[in-house]
């Protein structure tokens, strides 16, 4: 089973992964297909919180915006996938992870009306 | 000309901070270049995103102040964003409305000061016997101080060599920042740090469907525009990236990799290198006429063991500065121990003299670094320390560097937490403490490194880990 965490703001991803207070968890089965999901919310944002929370969850893969180069190398250690720079809908991002075509820096939102 | 149509883009792009064009929805309408530098976003990619996801300010999240504007109102802040590099940066952004013809507001400017460069000043301790950031009184350091702000002020590439920890980062730094560019990016590439294939795309930036996978990205020529680049450990670049350079010295234009559109470059090179460039172009490995361009000016600077007075001045500065940041009151280094730092030959120089005062004061209980406090090879064996073949088997800090890393503090630093744990007999709240960390980055980087409580051995028949 894999576990992969987004970091919302709203139904989107948060663009800082330090500012975030809430975070989803989605279980993969085998097939891909989601097994299990559960909400996070933090008492204040935090990113070692949050590293905390990848670490003990055995997370696979983040999701999320913004992240300072320190966590980003924290997580590579921990053997831990981080897929940032992601802009959009939180549904979208997982739908693309799933069939492995989501990438850090990827733009997802539809509505683009300046 | 005040009838002229203007090219609002252009004039924008020639202003050196940050401007940020938003709707009244607070979506981007377009930003410029100095904003592309700074938060590493193309303007064509951000038309239209919300300018939280782009500019990602930290006051966006906590009552975001566009929306709290009134009309008329201006409103100054100061905070940090996270770029696409994912360095963090400090800023202050002028936010202000903008009204159509009947007074209604129709949309936002913000306006982002890149605040590094004043960050940088300040913490520097600002010493009789420095330039900028930069510390030193001995004969070879006043020499290379006169020069560097005619350096500075000239638009020529520069070409720092020096051993590894001898300062050429921040050499490089201080050049940009004492010059008429220092409003404008600074932008640093390592060339040793990426794989071949990547240097190319990296440096002269990517057009969508370059090669598979590609997507548009600026490179680090893009993102310096009106500013210095600083590319390190330039002896690793490739003979043909190093033609690529060299045409670029001459004719300043820019093809982006799979790109048939050019764009004039106006950036200014520092390069850095801890290679002998002229036995490189004698062998072949470094092109003559690159390295006769970019030794035009040229700047050595001295291993630490060829500048000895300067030692005191360097260790006293940053057992200040670290002993400032954990709390601490440390009047200074006892007599053995100065004796023992000026006698030490530093081969991996002020990066090495850094580390060894900041792991002594990390330590240190007391209101002098003393002799114990150093790390163990310094002290083991004395007599034998600086012999061909050292006897101490802890990590030498100097061991640990390497040309293309730099330093190794990984080693250092779990060598930090067991002699912590050693001295308050295992117990890791105490240890946290000593450490000046939260016991959440004790517990973390004790887990990163490995080190579990029955790894640490103590003399007394009991042991435990509270």
């Amino acid at each position: 089973m894999k576990k992969v965490l987004i970091v919302l703001d709203g139904n989107d991803i948060a663009p800082r992964f330090d500012l975030t207070l809430e975070l989803l968890i989605v279980s993969l089965g085998k097939d891909g297909k989601p097994a299990g999901k559960s909400d996070v919310v933090l008492a204040r944002p935090s990113a070692e919180a949050l590293c905390g929370v990848v670490t003990a969850e055995n997370v696979h893969t983040v999701i999320c915006g913004g992240i300072e180069k320190e966590y980003l190398r924290y997580l590579g250690w921990k053997n831990v996938e981080v897929i940032h720079s992601v802009i959009g809908s939180a549904k979208v991002a997982l739908s693309r992870f799933r069939k492995g075509a989501l990438k850090s820096g990827d733009i997802l939102l539809k509505e683009r009306k300046a | 000309m005040q009838d002229m149509p203007i090219n609002l883009i252009a004039v924008l792009d020639e202003i050196p901070i940050g401007v940020c064009v938003l709707s009244k929805e607070r979506r981007i309408v377009l930003i410029n270049r100095a904003i592309e530098s700074l938060t590493g976003f193309l303007r064509a990619d951000c038309k239209g995103l919300p300018c939280s996801h782009v500019l990602r300010f930290n006051h966006c999240f906590d009552n975001c102040p566009v929306k709290r504007m009134d009309r008329g109102e201006r409103r100054v802040l100061e905070g940090d964003i996270i770029n696409q590099e994912n360095q963090k940066i400090p800023v202050r952004v002028t936010f202000a409305p903008l009204s159509d013809s009947t007074g209604k507001i129709s949309g936002y400017i913000e306006i982002l000061e890149d605040l590094r460069q004043v960050r940088n000043f300040d913490a520097a301790r600002i010493n009789p016997f420095s330039f900028g950031p930069i510390i030193g009184r001995s004969p070879r350091m006043e020499k290379i101080f006169q020069s560097l702000p005619v350096i500075a002020q000239s638009e020529m590439p520069v070409l720092i060599t020096g051993q590894i920890g001898t300062g050429k980062d921040l050499v490089a730094e201080a050049i940009h920042h004492a010059s008429s560019r220092a409003k404008n990016p600074f932008v640093t590439f390592r060339c040793g740090a990426l794989p071949e294939f990547l240097v190319e795309s990296e440096l002269f930036g990517v057009e969508k469907g370059a090669f598979p996978g590609a997507d548009n990205k600026p490179g680090k020529f893009r993102l310096a525009q009106n500013g210095t680049l600083y590319i390190t450990e330039i002896g690793d670049l490739t003979l043909s990236l190093q033609t690529r350079l060299l045409n670029w010295l001459d004719e300043k234009i820019i093809y982006p990799l799979g790109s048939s559109k050019s764009f004039q470059s106006d950036v200014r090179i520092i390069a850095a290198t801890s290679r002998n460039l002229s036995q490189m172009a004698k062998e072949a490995t470094f092109r003559n006429e690159l390295y006769f361009r970019l030794n035009a000016v040229s700047l050595h600077l001295p291993p630490l063991k060829e500048r000895v007075e300067d030692v005191r001045l360097l260790a006293d500065h940053f057992l200040h500065a670290r002993a400032s940041l954990l709390n601490k009151t440390i009047t200074g280094f006892s007599d053995a121990c100065l004796k023992r730092l000026l006698e030490y030959d530093y081969p991996g120089n002020i990066l090495e003299l850094r580390h060894i005062v900041e792991y002594a004061v990390t330590l240190s209980q007391a209101e002098w670094i003393e002799l114990g406090d150093l790390p163990a090879y310094l002290t083991e064996n004395l007599a034998d320390l600086n012999a061909k073949a050292p006897i101490s088997t802890s990590p030498r800090v100097s061991d640990a560097l390497s040309a293309d890393e730099g330093f190794d503090w990984a080693a250092i630093e779990r060598k930090m937490i067991m002699d912590a744990l050693m001295k308050v007999k295992g117990r890791r709240s105490k240890a946290a403490q000593l450490l000046g960390w939260g016991r959440s980055t004790l517990w973390r980087k004790m887990r990163h490194y490995g080190i579990a409580c029955e790894s640490v051995r103590v003399n007394e028949k009991s042991s435990h880990c509270a």
